[in-house]
């Protein structure tokens, strides 16, 4: 009966952790500008963080060959010639992390041409680190009950 | 949750004791390997174009990590090309009973190889260059060749499959993972392997060959060394072997002892972590260091590889298990519970493989098209566009994967450390760390 309510508690704290909204500092929306310089194999900067709502600007620079920038769930894309820049703009309306990554083939790392946007703070990270440290106290209260 | 014997089932029975389902699968993944070579060799040096890279590391990797491994153990090595032209020079025949006389050498492997180390060495040297072999085409043509060549040559000159058992990289892991697969190849009942005369399911038969794998079906305990050939099931006069569904892990009850196993567990684990930051992470400055292989960078990056591998994890889990002080020796402690770590590591490569899979499995579709990138449009979808699938549900995934890995890998350092009479508390601390880093380098 009482691993029974230990689980029962567990998994609520699971949900919870996992699941509960969390307070967004009321920060105004701005207008974010972004220089970055794409070359093979990397982006420079190669992270950037925004608040949730601004309005971001990516000035795309392609140092050598062509290359892209597609932000993974915002389904939103942009690509640069060499020597040549682009502009790509959106709304950072979804909170948490992404990665940003060349979507035109432009060389051997091409797959792994990466960078990474964090739009407020990466909750999700927090909430899955904050779910281990459950999981591992589940398994051990378990193993105790069971002893 | 108890065993169900699988081989009970007429149609799965006769399916797998039938020779010819087994070899039209080989057929088909053996023409598909040489395709792949030749892909490799002569087709597009664009990787995201070319059947070998678009094939071998995002359609065959993603169907190994995430399906076959788990759930089947050593069912890719049961279908596994690379042995075969090896094995039928070896025997002299593809599907005749066997000639008693040895064809080639035959020798047996000396003692000293007859562990993983070789296959531990052999998967870190192709892991140290795995950006060069994961995106060039020319390269990873060559390395399967040459893995294709050394298959031959070793059975030329050693009995059985002598690559599958002691150098394959692959089968090293697979391995070491089939032990948390819900498939196990057992014998029913021990008394009749006491009692068999000639024990032809290792020595070989009228019906069929010694077991391949070098290993006496009779003292199966784990999956580990069992390539789920099915020749014992096609030579056991007694009707004695089994295929069972089990619960998940069960051979993790019972720890290993050996330390050859043990690094592999901190090979595996090691390399998906620096994957993670290295391929999937936003620095630039590792992608360069691990792709210019030769220069300074990429000694550096060799160099730190193999200290966190070799040095820096296992001694922090030495640390870890220090003060768990009973009567075996520290070594026997260290083997034992690295057994935690093995579905940790196949779940931080799951973790890994979802990314890495799911934004790059479009090029599947271009390149079935245009397999070798030459301008070819066979089913119309070459010029089919790169479009990320389902990130959305990436970070999830992720996360589901790498907490129920860590809730695994506990479970098991529970069960280890009961074995050899320590707390488990350190190994779980340890892999939480372990799976910390890997949710902040993959979220």
């Amino acid at each position: 009966m009482r691993f029974r309510i230990s689980l029962l508690l567990l998994v609520m704290a699971g949900l919870v952790v996992a699941f509960v909204p969390l307070p967004v500092p009321a920060i105004a929306p701005q207008e974010r500008t972004f220089e970055l310089d794409a070359g093979q194999f990397a982006y420079s900067p190669s992270e950037f963080h925004v608040s949730p709502g601004d309005t971001v600007n990516i000035h795309l620079t392609s140092t050598d060959v062509v290359h892209g920038l597609y932000v993974d769930d915002y389904d939103v894309s942009i690509e640069a010639d060499p020597g040549q820049s682009a502009t790509l703009t959106f709304v950072a309306d979804k909170p948490g992390s992404f990665r940003f990554r060349c979507n035109v083939t432009c060389g051997a790392m091409h797959p792994f041409m990466i960078g990474k946007l964090t739009v407020g703070t990466n909750n999700w990270l927090y909430r899955s680190i904050g779910l281990a440290a459950l999981a591992v106290l589940g398994v051990m209260v378990s193993r105790k009950q069971k002893a | 949750m108890a065993k169900i014997e699988l081989t009970r089932i007429p149609f799965i029975k006769n399916a797998l004791k039938s020779r010819y389902p087994q070899l039209a699968v080989f057929i088909v993944m053996l023409i598909g390997y040489i395709f792949a070579i030749l892909a490799g060799l002569i087709g597009t040096p664009v990787g995201s174009h070319n059947f070998s890279i678009v094939f071998v590391w995002i359609a065959w990797w993603a169907i190994l990590i995430l399906v076959a491994v788990p759930f089947f153990g050593r069912g890719w090595c049961a279908v596994c090309p690379i042995p075969l032209p090896g094995e039928w020079l070896q025997r002299g025949a593809v599907l005749s009973p066997p000639d008693k006389r040895p064809k080639w050498l035959n020798l047996r492997v000396p003692k000293m190889f007859r562990n993983i180390w070789l296959q531990n060495i052999s998967f870190l040297l192709l892991a140290l260059f795995s950006s060069v072999l994961l995106t060039t085409p020319n390269i990873t043509g060559i390395v399967l060749a040459a893995m294709l060549f050394a298959a031959i040559g070793l059975s030329t000159v050693f009995e059985r499959r002598a690559f599958c058992r002691y150098l394959c990289p692959v089968g090293g892991f697979i391995g070491l993972y089939s032990q948390t697969a819900p498939i196990e190849l057992r014998i029913k009942d021990k008394q009749v392997c006491v009692t068999c005369e000639g024990k032809p399911c290792y020595n070989g038969s009228q019906a069929g060959y010694g077991c391949p794998w070098d290993v006496f079906p009779g003292g199966l305990t784990k999956n580990t060394y069992c390539g789920l050939c099915m020749e014992c099931i096609r030579t056991c006069p007694h009707d004695n072997i089994a295929v069972n569904l089990r619960p998940f892990s069960a051979d993790l009850a019972k720890p290993s002892t050996r330390m050859d196993e043990a690094f592999k567990a901190f090979i595996m684990l090691g390399s998906a972590i620096i994957y993670a930051g290295v391929l999937l992470g936003p620095w630039g400055a590792f992608k360069d260091a691990a792709y210019n292989v030769g220069s300074g960078a990429w000694f550096i990056y060799a160099a730190a590889f193999l200290a966190i591998i070799f040095v820096v994890l296992p001694s922090l889990f030495t640390l870890g298990i220090l003060n768990t002080k009973n009567t075996l020796s520290l070594k026997q402690r260290f083997a034992s519970l690295s057994t935690a770590l093995i579905p940790l590591g196949l779940m931080f490569w799951v973790a890994f493989s979802l990314s890495f899979v799911l934004t790059n499995a479009s090029y599947i579709i271009a390149a079935l098209s245009d397999p070798l990138g030459l301008g070819w449009d066979l089913f119309g979808t070459a010029n089919a566009t790169w479009q990320p699938m389902l990130t959305s549900m990436l970070a999830p995934a992720q996360t589901l994967a790498l907490v129920g890995g860590l809730i695994w890998s506990a479970r098991t350092a529970q069960k280890a450390a009961g074995e050899v009479k320590v707390s488990p508390i350190p190994v779980i601390v340890y892999c939480f760390i372990a799976t910390s880093l890997m949710l902040w380098l993959l979220l």
